[in-house]
């Protein structure tokens, strides 16, 4: 697939791209087996903690208090790693994220890097700019390696991977790690990723990260993985990279206990991540001996002003919200074109773009309110949905067609008389459309409440959009209101 | 008691039925049904599909419509949602621009008694058996808003279960939104057609004659999928099952 299809500046709109993705009956499959099994998984370890309704609530009042107080975290932070021998960059946006990051690997003198899953850095698409500073960047976590090996793109934020199969993955480390043999079970395949990564662990001197949480207090960095490849990049190198959003920050080190509760629960259905890293500075004679952080703001503070987009910084990127959301189970993750996929990714992508690309994408929602009810720092997707179409309509104004439909009903609701009129010419305007059914041979048709009905099976523009798929229900001839009068009467 | 109805503009237009069964369960349970003509629309299209301020108009309306009710009765759980989740900002906002100053009071003390139709009868009325007679085999549709934003729980279900002659199938993925989501069933036509074959699908295998539902919006859907496949399987809002008797019975 193309790579700049997960780029918000050229995708596709959301409707568009979903086609593609719903013809692909075999991602489909994928996407929904996989979701399933994280979905049951998390369920149960949810139920079985009587305080989870409380712990959520004390998450999103860390993550809120910190979003109002960022500076104040953010520069405790910097004091207390730049104390512990680290050293703090500040980026502005993607540009400049990528300009330190490659001139630290120069520094380093590296050719190669090696890198934690990071979805900041494929965000900033750090590995694109660094390709073109010749450095190569190996990914070393099992699924982003499938990604990489499979020149494909990933299309969850926890499981990038998810959108394939086992046989679809052995047929890529085949042709990719030139082997010519490779068994089937999952033990084969993580054998056969073992000894690919195994070198480039040993040889490689600069790694690259992003963070779970960076801790104000310690001035530590924290992040959560299941495989161990994250800690092989975090102590072996000599010289650690980690790129990491301002929101990232949390204000004390107890604050860890309520979020790697919530965290490893809510992403892989897992009581405490397998791994759990945290470093703070440099220590002589054990780990990297240069470490870097670089903070990247990348329109975060454009959301942060935004009183009723805020919330949407509380993210701490477990992707509960994809995994429960029945769009992204039909879609899979590439149809929201950028690499935040899913609710989040529908409310945190038009933002980050300042609203000026991903304009389709608050609008790839039902509102059925899944998102929200999984969320574990109680972010109201719905309502951050809801907000974003006004501003979409707003820059759209009012000359708009939508607009302007929207407006008329509008006036037509806001009038009962010219409601009843509506409605009279609605029934009117319906005629030569609507048909009664045509009796099927073997069934009991009239016995059935809805058989008088008759049925809408086209309708024009716009509307043809229902009945591609959908009959629809005509207007009967006497509306509630004319019954509810005539029986007074 | 004396009971306003809130039909729902499209309830209203499309689906009459459900309105007179709404008018038959309350009357039969002892109630009077009054019903406010000059009503319309909630304002949630408007609303949800990001035109918030032309719904601002029809908040105030409802408000200035059914103030003075015992109780509100709205067989439509996304419009309560409406109401419940919405109202209040939207009070807020006409506050804030210069408008009715008041309008946030009066809205904070009309919501409590709003209720959707199967809510009313379980949490106000606290009722479960309405007397109600339907010997089909159905499968019930809990629609998001009534089960995320309104919590109704298996209220409606304890109602169904009550209902003589009435069997009562489960569905598989019972929480699993329909794909209708409004606007966006014509917006995202293509996911929404994809998510309505899924419950198709788990209609079906119930073998369910109906497939009933809280909202005629979700039903429309379902219903329209139902239709144009000619399945042989119908969808009838819950206030029409709760509607009905057994006329051998009473002769």
């Amino acid at each position: 697939m193309n790579k700049a299809e997960l780029d918000p500046r050229v995708a596709l709109p959301f409707p568009k791209a979903a086609k593609a993705s719903l013809r692909d009956a075999q991602l489909r499959a994928n996407v929904r087996r996989a979701t399933d099994t994280i979905q049951a998984k998390r369920r149960k370890l949810v139920d079985e903690k009587k305080d989870w309704q409380e712990l959520r609530e004390s998450a999103r009042q860390i993550r809120a208090h910190v979003l109002e107080h960022l500076d104040v975290y953010l520069e405790e932070f910097e004091r207390n790693f730049t104390r512990a021998g680290g050293h703090v960059h500040w980026a502005r946006n993607d540009r400049e994220a990528q300009e330190i990051v490659v001139a630290i690997a120069k520094q380093a003198g590296a050719d190669e890097i090696i890198k934690i899953k990071s979805m900041t850095t494929e965000e900033i698409h750090l590995n694109d700019a660094l390709e073109a500073a010749g450095i190569h960047a190996y990914e070393t976590d099992l699924a982003e390696l499938i990604i990489q090996l499979g020149h494909d793109r990933p299309s969850h934020i926890v499981v990038p991977a998810l959108h394939k199969n086992r046989a679809q993955i052995r047929e890529i480390f085949l042709r990719e790690m030139h082997l010519t043999e490779l068994g089937e079970k999952p033990a084969d395949l993580a054998e056969a990723a073992r000894k690919f990564l195994r070198e480039k662990f040993l040889r490689v001197g600069t790694a690259v990260s992003g963070a779970n949480f960076l801790i104000a207090e310690t001035g530590g960095i924290c992040i959560v993985e299941s495989e161990g490849n994250g800690r092989m990049c975090l102590t072996l190198p000599e010289t650690l990279i980690s790129v990491v959003g301002i929101e990232k920050v949390i204000p004390r080190f107890a604050d860890l206990e309520v979020f790697l509760q919530v965290l490893a629960r809510s992403a892989t259905g897992e009581r405490m991540n397998p791994y759990s890293s945290i470093w703070s500075g440099v220590t002589p004679g054990d780990g990297p001996r240069n470490m870097h952080v670089v903070l990247l703001d990348n329109a975060r503070t454009a959301v942060l002003a935004d009183g009723e987009g805020r919330q949407t910084l509380q993210c701490i990127r477990c992707a509960a919200c994809l995994n429960a959301c029945p769009v992204y189970r039909q879609t899979g993750g590439h149809a929201y074109g950028s690499v935040y996929a899913g609710p989040i990714g529908a409310i945190l992508t038009p933002q980050l773009m300042e609203m000026r690309h991903g304009e389709s994408l608050p609008y790839a929602s039902s509102l059925c309110g899944a998102c929200y009810e999984v969320c574990p720092v109680k972010i109201d997707i719905p309502e951050v949905l809801i907000h974003l179409r006004n501003k979409v309509t707003q820059r759209n104004g009012w000359f708009a067609r939508e607009a302007m439909a929207m407006k008329a009903m509008a006036t037509i609701f806001r009038s009962e008389p010219r409601f009843r009129a509506a409605q009279r010419l609605a029934r009117m305007a319906q005629q030569p459309l609507a048909k009664k059914d045509l009796p099927i041979v073997g069934q009991d048709t009239q016995a059935r409440p809805d058989s008088a009905a008759s049925w809408v099976k086209w309708l024009p523009g716009i509307l043809g959009n229902w009945t591609q798929t959908r009959d629809l229900r005509a207007i009967p001839r006497e509306s509630f209101r004319e019954w509810w009068e005539k029986r007074r009467a | 008691m004396r009971v306003s109805l809130f039909i729902a503009c499209y309830n209203d237009t499309l689906f009459p039925e459900t309105g007179k069964a709404v008018v038959r369960v309350l009357e039969r349970l002892g109630h009077t049904v009054e019903f406010p003509a000059a009503q319309t629309c909630c304002g949630q299209m408007h609303w949800n599909t990001g035109y918030e301020e032309l719904a601002l108009p029809l908040v105030a309306r409802f408000v200035e419509q059914f103030e003075h009710a015992e109780a509100v009765v709205v067989p439509s759980s996304s419009c309560v949602a409406m109401m419940r989740d919405h109202y209040p900002l939207a009070a807020e906002r006409i506050a804030r621009e210069g408008g009715d100053g008041a309008l946030v009071e009066r809205v904070a003390t009309l919501l409590p008694r709003v209720w959707e139709f199967t809510e009313f009868l379980t949490k106000k009325l606290e009722l479960t058996d309405v007397g109600a007679y339907y010997p089909h085999r159905v499968t019930y549709h809990a629609s998001c808003h009534g089960l995320r934003n309104l919590g109704l729980g298996d209220g409606p279900e304890k109602l169904l279960k009550a209902v003589s002659g009435l069997e009562l199938v489960e569905i598989e993925r019972k929480e699993q939104c329909c794909g209708f989501g409004g606007t966006f069933a014509v917006k995202n036509a293509d996911v929404s057609g994809a998510m309505l074959e899924e419950k198709l699908q788990a209609v079906l295998k119930t073998g369910a004659e109906e497939c009933t539902a809280c909202d005629n919006s979700c039903l429309m859907h379902i219903g329209g999928g139902l239709h144009r496949m000619r399945a042989g399987v119908g969808t009838i809002h819950i206030a029409e099952i709760l509607a009905g008797e057994d006329k051998s019975a009473a002769q």
